[in-house]
């Protein structure tokens, strides 16, 4: 348990002396509080891995320090940060039975037997694995392995943080929930600090109260899941999150109204004085597109395709040149594929070369 | 998994066939053929039956006697380069870096040994340590330690047995690096994060996902060490006396020196199926204690 | 052209992993086989592909038993979770491979490779070898050799399952068009309901190495054969509960009792099981002829469009899903409500008996 501080934090595997555009991890500042659910999410290449490999002290940064509750614990080799880490793929010890492998890491510092006992038949319980705790580990499915992988990252109860690195990659849909919803009952329960690295957005998302969005090495959002689906700071964060991604639409912004394809929409706030040279979008997610019979005042619009997902459905369309995905009720249809979209304009962001750009 | 049956394939199996027969399956009759007769040269046989077989297995006759004298040495050889060469060849795949140019250098320096033919590992030992001439003997003996592989029986074993260390530990140490290469950089920061040991790692990671190569090794070692012929032939002769005479040798003075035929034709079969049957329980109690780890998953 | 399985069953060491499948698959069409981990999705491409013989049964193509027939002889390509690709050659001659192999004049390998790279947008890598490019592209350079080579079979196992979940999604949208245009016959297997419908065709569902149900997506999707089908195909899980009805009300097991409304008054009295998905169970609507239960939250997972409230009720687990961000603190009791005409009845043996008409 413990307090994280990132001050001034970057790395490059090609040295400090690298140029610093092509640093993996570019300078980064932030505090996770202790006790906090984090989740580092991005594309493959973003930084995240490096990222967690500072934290656990895999890789030693090219600048820049890490503390620990205020003490500097970057020269500290992993054995000694007092982390514990949950991997990609199952990681089990062959020889051993469910229930050594769930105490190894107490085991290993020497902890009393009645202690480990006690710790492992908790974990144990907490993970479904009572039954299995005298079996040998490498005799399970894939997903009970990872359930020993996480027990053995929860089982230590005086950790600074817990680690995960994409620890749901194995897992079938139906067991993600399961896990999914049990990793946030154990951080409930385990008071733990814990730090998730996914590319993935639902599993980030779902887990962590706060999420932090990295792209190309940067940190571009921090901040509640809310947040990060309904004011993206950056374009970016406004595709990745949101499934389909926000309509990110290039526009003509003057005062408090937007211009698309010769077509006005009408904005919340005012937007004078936008710097000039900016490349100038839009940006709204499908959830606030509305579809409707095309009419007068309507931005016209021809539907492509509705991709129906089961439980809600995206029509495609496209204005001029334009894509948009837009969320339709059941059963919606309109004559001749051709539609008129109406946006939500307390929904609708102004972005400025990607950044968001506050009205006034 | 069975494939689908292509009848074709068979006619290009049919030269690998035709060469086995040639080289191995004929020759093997002829052998069979010789351990059942008796010969005084002039191409002359007589029948003998099991008789060679019945003297061989017989610790009382001259050739028994010999036999068995030999087989012990052999047992006793490959135990003991068994029991050196794969602790060594692990301890030297464990300390050899993982990445960087360095791996290429040690993977060289180590494979430069199995370049060499047998019977030149065999004389650059046998002058080597002598006492006059070779470095080790000379410098051995001027420490005051009375050297000579050539008069001393336990000189010429420590001899035979530190030559065939030099010559194969590499072997093994290529193979238990090349099952540590496989182990999946995860399981090491897992083990430091759980503040596993050294010997914690080692135990629990590495020698159970060493145990296939391993098991190759030891199979590989036992059998090159149980027909160990050249360097000990090349060295000592066999000598002093019969001390350093392995199967093998035995083999060949009563084949080409007595020219008996018939004797060194059973010995030979029987030589050949102890190191089967030795290789087979190997394999078959390695293969066992390497089950139980065996992941059991059904179709579920 | 087709390809049918008759009755295939596969034994591998004694142990079935394909029992008794029987399925057609026609020219142009669009297959995805779903079902969960060592469910015998690859098996039965193994042995579309001729890869593997069956234990029993027959393989068709065209009315016409290939059963044991060569691999090599059958028109078949693969895509694979991984991405296979040839290191040292560049993405065109990656893609050009099989065009190669089949001694294709020149002018004609130009043209298809070129058509085959504007179709997965990979015109501008064309002069890469695959290690230069991301994950996404070297998935789609596979995809393009396979869909080069012209085969009548193309089968794709998992194949963005090593892909970001943005690659994925991007994928997903465009793989539907790149099938259509292409006119063989496509499987594709994937244990993600959600990449099923995004996909449409055809959906076989898969089960413990048998075929479940086999139909339209949207069909399979909406009427269930059985609770199997059901829970293999919902994402988030179904939720489930058992009834007994009775005289007219029905009882639901943990104690709640509601008149047999909707889908209930058509039962006969007895025991049944009651599936319905995420989106089908209302928290506080407040509309007219709901059947309610009293649950507790254990976990809220909230992804910015959607909520999804994990409830727990009675012996049994559910999940809701809500549009926008709902936050309930653990522990909080609410009322979740059942629409007696929006659910899945299933007898005691596991057959769908009742479901919404129009869904």
């Amino acid at each position: 348990m413990a307090r994280i501080d990132l001050v001034d934090l970057a790395h490059s595997y090609s040295g400090n002396a690298a140029p610093a555009e092509s640093f993996a991890l570019k300078p980064v500042t932030m505090t996770w509080r202790q006790g906090g659910a984090y989740a580092l999410l991005g594309p493959s290449g973003c930084g995240k891995t490096t990222l967690l490999n500072l934290i656990s002290g895999i890789v030693t940064p090219s600048r820049g320090k890490i503390l620990f509750d205020g003490v500097d614990i970057t020269p500290l080799s992993t054995q000694r940060r007092n982390i514990a880490q949950v991997f990609q793929f199952p990681v089990i010890y062959d020889t051993m039975t469910v229930g050594q492998n769930l105490a190894f890491p107490l085991k290993n510092r020497g902890v009393p037997k009645a202690e480990i006992d006690a710790r492992v038949a908790e974990i144990a319980d907490l993970l479904d694995l009572t039954p299995y705790l005298s079996r040998k580990a490498t005799r399970l499915t894939a997903d009970a392995k990872q359930k020993i992988s996480l027990g053995r990252g929860l089982v230590r109860s005086d950790v600074a943080a817990v680690l995960f690195d994409e620890p749901l990659t194995v897992i079938d849909p139906e067991l993600k929930w399961q896990l999914r919803s049990k990793l946030k009952a154990l951080h409930r329960a385990l008071d733990l600090t814990m730090i998730y690295v996914t590319h993935d957005q639902t599993e980030a998302l779902t887990f962590a109260d706060t999420v932090v969005v990295m792209h190309d090495g940067r940190v571009v959002q921090s901040g509640t899941p809310a947040e990060l689906f309904d004011r993206p700071a950056h374009t970016f964060v406004g595709y990745f999150i949101g499934s389909p991604g926000m309509n990110i639409v290039p526009a003509e912004v003057r005062g408090r109204e937007a211009r698309i394809d010769g077509h006005t929409i009408m904005l919340n706030r005012n937007y004078d004085g936008l710097p000039k040279a900016a490349k100038i979008e839009i940006g709204v997610r499908p959830e606030f597109v509305n579809v409707a019979p095309p009419g007068s005042g309507l931005l016209a619009a021809n539907i492509e395709r509705i991709d129906d997902l089961g439980r809600i459905r995206f029509a495609r369309v496209r204005v001029g040149d334009v894509k948009f995905a837009a969320r339709v009720p059941a059963g919606f249809s309109v004559p001749d594929n051709q539609a008129g979209l109406v946006f939500d304009p307390s929904h609708v962001h102004v972005y400025a070369d990607s950044l968001l750009v506050e009205g006034t | 998994m069975d494939k689908t049956v292509n009848q074709k394939a068979w006619f290009l199996v049919l030269p690998v066939f035709l060469v086995v027969a040639f080289s191995a399956i004929l020759p093997l009759m002829t052998v069979v053929n010789y351990s059942m007769q008796d010969t005084f040269g002039n191409n002359q046989f007589f029948w003998n039956g099991v008789g060679w077989f019945k003297e061989l297995l017989d610790p009382s006759t001259d050739l028994g006697g010999r036999f068995f004298a030999s087989l012990w040495r052999n047992l006793f050889f490959s135990a003991v380069i068994l029991a050196i060469e794969v602790p060594l060849g692990i301890v030297v795949a464990l300390s050899m870096p993982r990445q960087g140019w360095s791996v290429a250098a040690c993977l060289v320096i180590l494979a430069l040994p199995l370049l060499i033919p047998w019977n030149v590992v065999g004389t650059i030992w046998q002058i080597f340590g002598r006492p006059d001439i070779g470095l080790l003997g000379y410098v051995l003996n001027n420490l005051g330690i009375n050297y000579n592989y050539v008069s001393n029986e336990f000189d010429a074993w420590a001899t035979v047995i530190v030559m065939d260390v030099w010559h194969w530990t590499s072997l093994v140490a290529l193979l238990c690096y090349a099952g540590l290469k496989s182990i999946p950089d995860a399981y090491y920061q897992a083990a430091q994060i759980d503040g596993a040991s050294r010997w914690a790692v080692f135990t629990a990671i590495q020698l159970p996902k060493m145990h296939r190569v391993l098991l190759i090794a030891v199979l590989l070692r036992f059998m090159d060490s149980f027909m160990i012929y050249t360097e000990p032939f090349v060295v000592t002769g066999g000598g002093p006396g019969n001390s350093t005479t392995f199967i093998s040798i035995e083999l060949v003075k009563i084949a080409l020196g007595q020219f008996d035929l018939g004797k060194a034709a059973a010995l030979s079969l029987v030589y050949n199926l102890i190191i089967i049957i030795v290789c087979w329980v190997f394999y078959t109690v390695m293969t066992n204690a390497g089950a139980e780890r065996r992941p059991n998953q059904g179709v579920a | 052209m087709s390809v049918t399985l008759d009755h295939v069953t596969r034994l591998i060491d004694g142990v079935p992993a394909i029992r008794d499948v029987s399925l057609t698959l026609e020219r142009g069409t669009l297959s995805v086989l779903l079902g969960p981990t060592l469910s015998g999705k690859t098996s039965i491409m193994r042995l579309l592909a001729g890869l593997d013989k069956p234990t029993s049964g027959r393989v068709l193509v065209d009315a016409k038993d290939v059963t044991g027939v060569d691999v090599r002889k059958r028109s078949v390509a693969m895509v694979y979770q991984q991405f296979i690709n040839y290191p040292s050659l560049t993405v065109y001659e990656n893609i050009a491979s099989p065009l190669r192999v089949q001694r294709k004049p020149r002018l004609e390998i130009e043209k298809r490779v070129q058509e085959a790279a504007r179709l997965l947008k990979l015109e501008p890598y064309l002069d890469r070898t695959p290690l230069q490019l991301s994950g996404g592209q070297q998935q789609r350079t596979a995809i393009a050799r396979a869909l080069v080579k012209g085969a009548d079979l193309v089968l794709l196992d998992e194949p963005l399952a090593n892909l970001d979940y943005k690659l994925r999604e991007e994928l997903r949208t465009e793989l539907p068009r790149i099938f259509e245009a292409s006119g063989a016959i496509f499987v594709y297997a994937t244990t993600e309901p959600t990449e099923a419908l995004l996909l449409g065709g055809r959906t076989v569902c898969m089960w413990e190495g048998e075929v479940l149900q086999a139909g339209d997506t949207s069909k399979v999707y909406r009427h269930p054969d059985t609770l199997r089908v059901a829970q293999v195909f919902s994402d988030p899980p179904l939720n489930i509960v058992g009834i007994e009805k009775k005289n007219g009300s029905v009882q639901y097991a943990g104690g709640v009792q509601a008149p047999a409304s909707g889908l209930y008054a058509g039962l006969g009295d007895g025991a049944y099981r009651v599936g319905f998905r995420a989106h089908q169970l209302e928290l506080a609507s407040g509309a007219a002829g709901r059947h309610a239960f009293h649950a507790t939250v254990t976990v809220t997972e909230i992804t910015g469009s959607e909520s999804f409230v994990h409830l727990s009720r009675d012996a049994s687990n559910w999940v809701a899903v809500l549009h926008g961000v709902h936050e309930f603190p653990p522990g909080h009791v609410l009322d979740a409500a059942l629409d007696p005409n929006n659910l899945f009845v299933f007898d005691a043996a596991g057959r769908l008996v009742a479901s919404p008409g129009a869904m």
